[in-house]
């Protein structure tokens, strides 16, 4: 009798999930309460979201050995929201954001030796080692900008070309909750909604700008509402289909020559403000726990997947272990490698007698 | 009027006011190339607050010639994302004592980025309007720009005077790859000069980064931008009739500052006189003598570099006040003269 080894085709390979209601401004109807998944999107949007995270973590680390200098935004925690926006939109559309980049940056194709190469200061990063952590770019990604509110007038004007060129594309034009009070937005609404400029405004709301809570900050907390005439939606950023099906809802509404839309996604990080900042002066570390225990986007679509049975936990591990060969220093165990060329293992010696390490060619 | 038709005809020379030139750069710009367009405050259905933009929407329609809201943060970024997107904008600031609302975006988005992106990310866009005093504006109205502009790697800055200066460098800043800051000036807008043949030319540019030199002589050299080189050539007219011969250089362009033209005068003369608009401290006139200390005009000099500046206060508004707040032809004679030790 044959004992057959779990095959690819064991696994679900679509299924349908219940999304939590998005907030509406000025809207009748509001973007899907399903979405479904297929297991190669949920596959790769879990291998889009853990590469994030390992990246962020690792400049985490190589930030605190003053190899990366000078500033660093860290977007671990908010994953699911670059995730789900590159999923819903196409490659030729545009997309600008603030400083917390790095996550944007990779989901926008730039590769994690480019960006890890432009963090450190080398000649082979993205901007050649002349823009740092702020200001990386690539084709329809306009970065990577330091000013806090100044992108989002930009992204209205990279909007207007689309308009102005009727390429039937558009800008997704992204901020937080600290700029949404920058009168700039304000102007950029206005000229937005009266041209009609297919542009997506996203507001990432992680509750802190700096060291400064949204109630702190803003007489009104519904960012979602503060484009006025412009229609809102407010969408659980901790969850990547709830980010993908609103952003589809607000990429067609645009597409339609309705005009712009305004997105609040109500997401966290779990860095401080920036590697200066540790992030637990002006909030409870118990926050932050819950909100990795309960929220966690990563681990939430990994659970989903795995409940409903469309991939196995060998296979996440698969996928984690091959981007930690992307973003890791390289293994303890391939230090003797490589001593010859084309040769069959042999033992090498370690610092003393008792230490026999492996050489593979 | 048989003869002075004939006249015309022979030298094809016409006359047109620098607001007429800017005009036709603007006009042949748009129809050359599809991705320039025009935005700002008034620009279109008003003709333009000081009608520099005159007639081009009624032929361009809305898509090419924008009116804005009073947003200048909002438009400037706007017109600096349609740039990094492809498009070829003119910005217009109703003076640029408005810039100021929008200079982070100027300065930040638009003057850093090629250099930020390592070449990756161009921002091929003017931003002009008037720059400098008018008459009776008083304070928040009359400020030079010239100095800030400059100050900044990344940005081109350009200050015509005449009519020619006015349409090739127009046309040659649309064509530039790069943002360029484009200072005009009110009091000129509706002056007339004579423009060659050459100009007349849909092709007619001026490269950015090169001076002119209006007026050959040998005593002295006198330089400056904008309106003042007018005034400069007044002087020098008066100076001529006591045996004083000036060399007048219009600079044309503020950064990059063709500062080889003013040391092969310099070198000739040995005699410097830098006159300009704006204030003193840290202007035009205070880099100039900076560059010639550092170069080997320095060595030609008879007497010190002298700076005829704008007076060092907020402009005031009676005529009289205002009148003794910017230089006149006699401080430029006077300056002439003392340099000369005459």
């Amino acid at each position: 009798r044959v004992v057959v080894s779990r095959s690819f085709a064991d696994f679900t390979p679509q299924a349908t999930f219940d999304i939590k209601k998005c907030d509406l401004h000025q809207l009748e109807e509001g973007p899907p309460l399903k979405a479904e998944l297929t297991r190669d999107q949920g596959l790769q949007y879990y291998r889009t979201m853990q590469t994030v995270r390992r990246m962020e973590l690792k400049a985490d680390q190589l930030y605190k050995q003053k190899i990366i200098r000078g500033f660093c935004h860290l977007y671990d925690g908010q994953e699911a929201c670059a995730a789900g926006i590159e999923a819903s939109i196409n490659p030729t559309d545009h997309l600008i954001t603030a400083y917390r980049a790095h996550g944007y940056t990779y989901t926008r194709g730039v590769s994690i030796k480019e960006i890890l190469a432009e963090l450190t200061g080398r000649k082979g990063g993205v901007a050649k080692g002349k823009g740092g952590s702020m200001h990386m770019y690539a084709p329809h990604f306009y970065g990577g900008n330091g000013i806090v509110g100044a992108q989002v007038p930009l992204g209205a004007g990279i909007a207007l070309a689309c308009q102005y060129q009727g390429n039937n594309q558009l800008c997704v034009t992204l901020y937080g909750d600290g700029a949404a009070n920058q009168g700039q937005l304000f102007e950029s609404f206005n000229m937005a909604a009266l041209w009609k400029l297919p542009c997506i405004f996203i507001c990432e709301n992680n509750k802190y700008g700096m060291g400064t809570s949204v109630e702190r900050a803003s007489a009104s907390i519904d960012y979602y509402k503060r484009g006025d005439f412009i229609p809102g939606i407010r969408v659980d950023g901790m969850d990547v289909l709830c980010v993908r099906e609103a952003t589809k809802f607000a990429a067609d509404h645009c597409r339609s020559g309705k005009g712009p839309i305004v997105m609040e996604l109500q997401t966290y990080r779990y860095h401080g403000h920036s590697m200066s900042d540790p992030g637990v002066s002006y909030r409870t570390r118990e926050e932050i726990q819950e909100v990795r225990t309960k929220s966690d986007p990563i681990s939430m679509l990994k659970e989903r997947m795995l409940s409903n049975n469309m991939a196995s936990v060998e296979e996440f591990k698969e996928i984690d272990v091959d981007i930690r060969k992307q973003v890791e220093e390289p293994p303890l165990e391939d230090l003797c490698n490589h001593i010859f060329y084309n040769n069959p293992p042999l033992e090498v010696r370690g610092t003393n007698p008792w230490s026999k390490l492996k050489s593979v060619s | 009027m048989a003869a002075s038709l004939r006249c015309f005809l022979r030298s094809g020379k016409v006359t047109v006011t620098v607001r007429d030139a800017l005009n036709q750069a603007m006009d042949e710009e748009l129809e050359r190339d599809e991705r320039v367009f025009l935005l700002g405050e008034e620009v279109a259905q008003y003709d333009g607050a000081y009608k520099v933009s005159r007639g081009l929407w009624k032929k361009y329609g809305d898509k090419r010639i924008i009116d804005t809201p009073i947003s200048e943060m909002g438009f400037a970024g706007i017109a600096v994302g349609a740039a990094m997107a492809g498009l070829r904008p003119i910005c217009e600031f109703m003076t640029f004592n408005f810039s100021m609302q929008a200079i982070d975006q100027v300065i930040n988005s638009a003057a850093k980025t090629c250099y930020m992106s390592a070449g990756l990310q161009a921002v091929p866009i003017v931003f002009r309007g008037p720059n400098g005093a008018s008459a009776g504006v008083a304070a928040q109205h009359s400020q030079c720009f010239a100095a800030w502009y400059a100050h900044c790697p990344g940005l081109k800055v350009v200050s015509p005077w005449n009519s020619e200066d006015a349409k090739g460098l127009l046309k040659s800043s649309i064509r530039d790859d790069n943002p360029v800051v484009f200072l005009e000036n009110e009091l000129l807008y509706g002056v007339p000069f004579e423009m060659s043949e050459e100009a007349q030319s849909k092709d007619f540019t001026i490269p950015i980064g090169k001076a002119k030199v209006e007026r050959a002589g040998s005593h002295i050299t006198l330089v400056s931008h904008s309106r003042y080189v007018g005034h400069c050539l007044d002087a020098a007219a008066v100076l001529a009739k006591e045996g004083i011969e000036c060399e007048v250089i219009n600079l044309r362009t503020i950064r990059p500052m063709d500062v080889e033209s003013i040391e092969a005068s310099v070198m000739k003369t040995n005699h410097l006189v830098t006159v300009e608009g704006g204030w003193p401290q840290f202007g035009v006139g205070a880099e100039i003598c900076a560059r010639i200390m550092e170069g080997s005009a320095f060595n030609y000099l008879d007497s010190p570099v002298t700076r005829v500046t704008g007076v060092d206060i907020p402009m005031p508004y009676a005529k009289i006040l205002e009148d003794h707040s910017l230089p006149q032809i006699k401080d430029i004679i006077f300056s002439v003269k003392k340099t000369l030790n005459v």
